[in-house]
């Protein structure tokens, strides 16, 4: 018989199922040391003995009564109101061994369910750590379903679990059960851990030791920046070596082109469109990779819970809770991801307020945008230790996208979307050390998302980027330098005509043509933003040091004496980058997660009218200085 | 039912230290919400920190940490355990 098997992964928040799924199914679904880092389901499938199994991991909930959306995902699942009425076949019950005083009751309701249920004890080697010591015969006795205890990041009792999934219609089913209301649950659970028990666990001495510094009013928050800041320049400093690197191979690879492949329009296409184009974004993969490290420690660690309780005073000012802000913190990796984590927030209005704000966090794209600017009109000059200017700039804008974002939610949250807020309640996980590993698959899962994109929309947006530059086609005259004919190229192409249409806009943030262009291909990605200017302004510059691509933006041309860009049109656009909405991906994701079209319309609105703007003032300004 | 001390909620817990919770206030989703977490009858409650200018407070109950605001810890009613009920 090849008949297939449905399983689903249920259990509290942050109890290990995601890693428990990647673990069983191969597949790498992202994790973290937070409550709701799963907010939707996710399916996988293996193979044992021959029989296929169907593996859902849910988002995890302290309940079977949702609410919040990514709960009711959880209870929709359970009781067949999902995948056109197909209910598991068998329950897989994940909880952290050392939380079972608060879990097991949630596994009460779910036995009340009635499908055949095994219960997974995760994380049991931190439970031996901290001196605990559980009777897991008698557990199963008192239960009377099966255990299996595992630690799902080391791989340990992994095979065991898998070969006792298929065989779900032999799992014991519990001859008693509490009633359902909650206190006769918790009286349940607390009878049975106590016949359990051999010795209670102590508290992590760690997480102690590190809460004290890090939950310090003062101390934690000088920490906290101090670390912020060495890490922006730590961008600048350690990654652009790479990123010299690989710019340097860029561009022997165009020259390459244009002197291997006969010349033509073909040849301009490969070595000026698709690798000079592309070429551009993929060099900030160093820089790229660095981010997400940052970002996975800071998931996997247990911080995120402690920066929403350290800022909560502020998110209470703005109307939020700490779940929006959990979510803001996500969107600094790529806005897609953080709107959808504010599925766990229960409050429709706080919802709604944390997404039109969201796209205001620092996503990775800007960080290309921002890097080339950066070097190209802020002086490296050290400002105290080993900070530099560069490095403090970048920090900035950083820091610039958070605050704008918690202020606009906290005008909307007093405007249109005005009302109390809903309970809040955040779990502060243990401290927990990702191992090395673990921190270079989710680096080397998110930058193979960034190359997918180089190698889709950018890749497309950087050809038809080439169309426009290169026709209409201008005849040069035979005593023409090439680097003259090109400039003569791209000054009457479509492209010029595009850019010089939307002058009367730009304008007054001083933004030429060229930047125009740039523009409307950021509507796409906002790497685009980059792609075009290592288009446009390589012509121009010259061909001969390609490692200075930040330095053709700020090198005077030998006849004019003018710089392709100035310094106040730079901060014009690092500020108009700061708060535009530029991303298709982001666009659809509103809409699905609002269901409709105004959301979006009325976010692009007014974020393109604030990143306006923001770049008129710092041009403004600059040029006052 | 109670004793004549006055009533104390989860917002004094950064008063009196450790607690028994009595009852969560209210039926609504959140407060059943309340009590699944674990704030039942007679679970022990330690307060472990506050942020500052009444900021949120984290408490330990049933071997892990959580974050409440005052607003949420005032709809869990407490007693102070043996020899420190009486402050405050």
């Amino acid at each position: 018989m090849g008949k297939s098997i449905h399983l689903a992964l249920v259990g509290s928040p942050n109890s290990g199922k995601t890693t428990l799924f990647n673990a069983l199914t191969g597949l790498s679904g992202k994790i973290g040391n937070y409550p709701g880092v799963t907010v939707d389901r996710r399916r996988g499938h293996f193979h044992v003995d021959g029989k296929e199994v169907h593996l859902s991991d849910l988002p995890g909930s302290y309940s079977l009564h949702a609410i919040s959306e990514d709960e009711a995902v959880t209870s929709k699942v359970l009781h067949g109101e999902m995948d056109g009425g197909i209910v598991p076949d068998g329950v897989v019950f994940v909880a952290d061994a050392t939380t079972l005083d608060r879990s097991l009751p949630m596994l009460a309701d779910v036995l009340h369910i009635g499908r055949p249920t095994l219960l997974v004890l995760t994380m049991v080697d931190e439970l031996k750590v901290r001196g605990g010591d559980l009777d897991l015969f008698k557990l199963q006795t008192e239960l009377g379903i099966p255990i299996v205890g595992v630690v799902g990041n080391k791989g340990l009792g992994i095979d065991d679990l898998r070969m006792r999934l298929p065989d779900f219609a032999n799992w014991v089913k519990p001859e008693t059960l509490p009633d359902r209301n909650t206190e006769a649950r918790f009286q349940w659970a607390d009878a049975i851990l106590q016949k359990v028990t051999r010795h209670p666990l102590s508290e992590s001495p760690m997480t102690r030791r590190i809460d004290k510094i890090l939950l310090h009013p003062v101390f934690g928050i000088v920490v906290f920046a101090a670390f912020l800041a060495l890490f922006f320049q730590a961008i600048f400093s350690w990654a652009a070596p790479a990123m010299d690197l690989f710019s340097g191979w860029m561009n022997s690879a165009a020259d390459w082109v244009l002197a291997t492949f006969p010349e033509g329009l073909f040849a301009d296409l490969l070595a000026d469109g698709i690798i000079r184009g592309v070429g551009a974004v993929v060099v900030f993969v160093p820089q790229i990779a660095l981010l997400f490290a940052l970002i996975f420690f800071f998931e996997a660690s247990g911080y995120m819970s402690r920066a929403a309780f350290v800022v909560d005073r502020v998110m209470g000012w703005a109307g939020l809770e700490g779940r929006c802000f959990i979510s803001l913190l996500s969107s600094y990796a790529c806005a897609v991801p953080g709107i959808m984590a504010t599925r766990t927030i229960p409050s429709p209005r706080d919802r709604l307020a944390t997404i039109l704000v969201a796209p205001f966090a620092t996503c990775s794209a800007r960080l290309p945008v921002y890097a080339i600017l950066i070097s190209a009109f802020i002086p490296d000059t050290q400002v105290f230790g080993p900070f530099t200017l560069q490095g403090l700039t970048l920090m900035g804008l950083y820091v610039l996208g958070g605050v704008s974002a918690v202020t606009f939610a906290a005008l909307f949250k007093r405007g249109m979307l005005r009302g109390a807020s809903l309970p809040f309640y955040l779990e502060l996980p243990p401290y927990r050390f990702p191992s090395l590993k673990s921190v270079m698959l989710q680096v080397i899962r998110r930058v193979r998302v960034f190359l997918k994109a180089a190698g889709s929309v950018i890749l497309v947006g950087s050809i038809a980027l080439w169309f426009l530059l290169n026709f209409p086609r201008h005849e040069a005259p035979a005593d023409m330098s090439p680097a003259m004919a090109h400039k003569a190229q791209i000054e009457q192409s479509y492209a010029a005509d595009i850019g010089h249409a939307l002058e009367p806009v730009f304008d007054p943030l001083g933004f030429d043509w060229r930047i125009n262009v740039g523009l409307i291909g950021s509507f796409a990605a906002r790497e685009l933003m980059v792609s075009t200017l290592a288009q446009v302004y390589a012509y121009e510059g010259g061909d001969e040091d390609f490692a200075g691509f930040s330095d053709l933006l700020s090198r005077p041309n030998p006849e004019t004496g003018e710089t392709p860009m100035t310094l106040a049109s730079a901060i014009a656009l690092m500020l108009f980058f700061v708060y535009a909405l530029l991303c298709l991906s982001t666009v659809a994701v509103i809409k699905r997660e609002t269901k409709g079209w105004k959301w979006p319309i009325f976010m692009m609105g007014y974020m393109s009218a604030v990143a306006w703007l923001a770049g008129w003032i710092g041009y403004t300004l600059t040029l006052v200085a | 039912m109670n004793p004549p001390s006055p009533e104390l909620t989860l917002a004094d817990l950064p008063r009196v230290l450790v607690g028994k919770v009595l009852s969560v206030e209210g039926s609504g989703k959140f407060s059943e919400r309340l009590r699944e977490l674990g704030f039942c009858l007679g679970t022990e409650v330690r307060f472990e920190r506050q942020a500052p200018w009444g900021g949120p407070i984290i408490v330990s109950l049933r071997g892990y940490r959580l974050c409440l605001r005052l607003s949420e810890a005032k709809l869990i009613r407490i007693e102070g355990m043996a020899g420190l009920g009486g402050i405050g």
